[in-house]
């Protein structure tokens, strides 16, 4: 599904992707871990298309394409879906509203019809229902004054809402309670399938506990220096990064 | 000959075609007026009010000052100007004269009519003499050539405990018949204690042709009055408005007037509200959203002079191409008014390199026991949030004019007639070039 070969990326001369190899498949879920500032975002949001990244070296190939030339929006048609590790605030779009945008774009750049709004708002309320999310939440401006762990939420709800091929969500167990982390692992979960990805980007343990990887990756200054099985974490946990720097 | 000595030597000729109303003040009124204009002529940009907006290239053109021919145009071809998804009474002028095809006027229980009617009927005499150019500038040169000239536009008058039931629209249009015309319309709008009115005020070139709008509008709130007006500037970029709109409110007025300027060529609009009472609510709102080389300024005043009253002022600005933008929004609070709540934002987006702004605040505080607040912002839409929503598949236009959409929004929240809100979203929908893709 997706193919990251010798990936370098910098961000005003500042080289921050130093040679990324990363093979996720169908149906697979891999954690990436990492200190605090080693590229994991960077990572997420060049996948993802931010043009403020430059691309100096290798290749990202989603489903055998290279996605270089193609813009954050006609990544996202093509099945990419970023939950931000800071999710943006935007006044005076309701949830409902800008979700429902996302979806009809995404329709429409697959060459299919809009979807009738009946539908619409029966999937809504499913995938509301799915998160445990009030309905009165979805009228609200998009993140606007959200608490942390609602903004993470809500990202997950817009996942379950554009169903995408690969997903990557960077430490989205952060900011949420021990009883939204369950919520919101158990919709991933749900949404897992034989045909769709995941990466998940997180500083924790505990995460892996209730969404079980297949592959653990540790990212350090821009390479990923270890991979391995779930295990992996589970010695992080005891022994921190240093040994492996 | 230059547009001043033009209008300096057929002030005479205007005169005296209108001398029927000479015995009320009104003659004595033009003709200080005039000599007031005649003094000082056009403002400059040496003059601090006009720093930032030049009216040299305006007024260099020769406009035709009298325009005489009566046109007709079918409804059908400006309908669209209209807010014709409701009833509304309607006060329409082609060229500077009075249709009263395109019209619907009452003087059932309140006059919607014509100043030009007003003007010459004795049982008029009241209303205008106390009244008209009591509160339009004196020391402004640009309404003194108003007031000289003054002779047609709308007069309302609407007497107390009167709800008007349907909106008034006012529409100035011109045809092109002129190639290029000056119109010097004249509003005086009078309504009473306990009374209620809202009103839209429309200038619309219909051709290609240079029309230059210098439009003064007198506003009396009395006690408890609720007046809503509403400025649609949409006009062709051959176009120039100078739009000065001067409000009195009496105590437990609420009176607010929303420009929404889109656009035109160079779109001056000042707006001032003097408050002479208690208990008194005054609201500004403005959204200009222009491109090209177009200007829009608004110069804006509150006086606050007496206690426990407020207003509350916004003003959002999105600047294309190389657009320029002016506020200037000054506030007063005199010593005797204590316990004054006087908010005003002015928020700015500049989209692309040659675009400016010019904003200046300006709170003159005298009393000590006022809440007064003021904010000012110019940016750029947010790189963050655009890339947020492209990430979720939203393209970058549509993203852009979701952002925009969502910075002016709440300029629009203060829209009272539904229909009229609609219309409005749907131009600036239209202004963003974007499809939003739901009904906002
Ligand atoms: N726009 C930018 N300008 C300059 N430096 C940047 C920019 N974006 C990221 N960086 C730098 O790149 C490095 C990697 O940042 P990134 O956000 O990818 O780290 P991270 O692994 O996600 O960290 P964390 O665990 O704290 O979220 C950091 O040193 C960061 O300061
Ligand atoms: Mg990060």
């Amino acid at each position: 599904m997706l193919e990251i070969n010798n990936l370098h990326a910098k961000i005003e001369d500042k080289d921050i992707l130093k040679g990324i190899n990363l093979n996720v498949k169908a149906g697979e879920v891999h954690a990436i871990m990492g200190p605090n500032g080693s590229g994991k975002s960077t990572l997420a949001s060049v996948i993802a298309g931010r043009e403020d990244y430059e691309v100096s070296e290798g290749s990202i190939l989603l489903n055998n394409e290279d996605l270089e030339e193609l813009a954050p929006e006609e990544r996202a048609h093509k099945g990419v879906f970023l939950s931000f590790q800071y999710p943006i605030e935007i006044p005076g779009v309701t949830v409902t509203n800008f979700i429902k945008t996302a979806i009809n774009e995404s329709r429409k750049a697959n060459g299919l019809d809009e979807l009738p709004a009946k539908e619409m708002l029966q999937k809504i309320r499913e995938k509301a229902e799915l998160l445990d999310i009030d309905r009165k939440f979805l009228s609200r401006s998009l993140n606007e004054g959200f608490s942390g762990g609602e903004k993470k939420r809500n990202e997950i709800f817009q996942m379950a809402m554009l169903e995408p091929k690969l997903s990557i969500l960077d430490e989205t167990d952060s900011g949420l309670d021990i009883d939204a982390l369950k919520v919101v692992a158990n919709g991933v979960n749900k949404l897992k399938s034989q045909d769709n990805a995941v990466v998940l980007i997180t500083h924790y343990q505990r995460l892996l506990e209730y969404i079980v990887p297949d592959y653990v990756h540790v990212l350090h200054d821009g390479k990923i220096v270890k991979s391995g099985g779930k295990e992996l974490a589970l010695e992080l946990e005891a022994k921190g990064y240093d040994w492996l720097k | 000959m230059e547009l001043k000595e033009k209008l300096v030597a057929s002030f005479l000729a205007f005169e005296n075609k209108v001398s029927v109303d000479t015995d009320s003040n009104v003659h004595d009124i033009r003709s200080n007026a005039f000599d007031h204009f005649e003094q000082h002529g056009f403002p400059s940009k040496k003059d601090e009010e006009w720093k930032y907006t030049s009216l040299k290239s305006i007024l260099k053109h020769d406009y035709n000052v009298f325009p005489e021919g009566e046109s007709a145009i079918e409804f059908a071809t400006v309908k669209k100007y209209f807010l014709h998804e409701i009833d509304s009474y309607k006060i329409v002028f082609i060229d500077g004269v009075y249709s009263s095809f395109l019209s619907e006027t009452s003087h059932d229980g309140y006059d919607i009519c014509l100043l030009s009617a007003a003007l010459k009927q004795p049982k008029y005499k009241t209303v205008v003499d106390h009244f008209f150019n009591t509160i339009a500038a004196k020391k402004s040169s640009i309404t003194s050539l108003n007031t000289a000239f003054s002779k047609e536009g709308a007069y309302i008058h609407i007497p107390k405990s009167t709800v008007v039931p349907k909106p008034i629209q006012i529409i100035h249009f011109s045809t092109g018949n002129e190639a290029e015309l000056l119109l010097q319309p004249r509003n005086l709008i009078v309504v009473g204690e306990n009374s209620h009115v809202q009103i839209i005020e429309r200038h619309q070139s219909l051709s290609g042709n240079v029309v230059l709008t210098n439009s003064v509008t007198e506003i009396f709130a009395n006690k408890n009055s609720i007046i809503d007006y509403y400025k649609i500037q949409n006009d062709e970029k051959s176009a120039s408005l100078i739009d000065n709109t001067y409000v009195q409110q009496k105590q437990h007025s609420h009176v607010s007037v929303n420009t929404f300027s889109f656009g035109g060529n160079l779109t001056r609009n000042n707006l001032e509200f003097f408050q002479e009472g208690e208990y008194i609510d005054s609201t500004l709102n403005g959204i200009s959203i222009i491109g090209d080389k177009q200007l829009v300024d608004n110069h804006t005043l509150v006086m606050h002079k007496h206690p426990n009253c407020e207003s509350h002022e916004l003003y959002k600005g999105i600047y294309f191409d190389k657009s320029t933008g002016v506020f200037n929004g000054k506030v007063i609070v005199e010593k005797e008014a204590q316990k004054t709540n006087a908010f005003q934002q002015n928020n700015n987006i500049l989209i692309d390199d040659g675009a400016t702004i010019n904003a200046k605040p300006q709170l003159e505080i005298f009393a000590d026991d006022v809440k007064c607040s003021h904010g000012c912002t110019i940016g750029q839409l947010d790189s963050d949030a655009l890339f947020y929503m492209r990430s979720r598949g939203i393209p970058k236009k549509e993203a852009n004019g979701l952002l925009l959409y969502a910075f002016a929004n709440d300029a629009l929240e203060k829209i009272k007639i539904p229909e009229l809100k609609t219309r409005i979203t749907k131009l600036i929908a239209k202004k963003l070039g974007v499809d939003l893709g739901f009904d906002l």
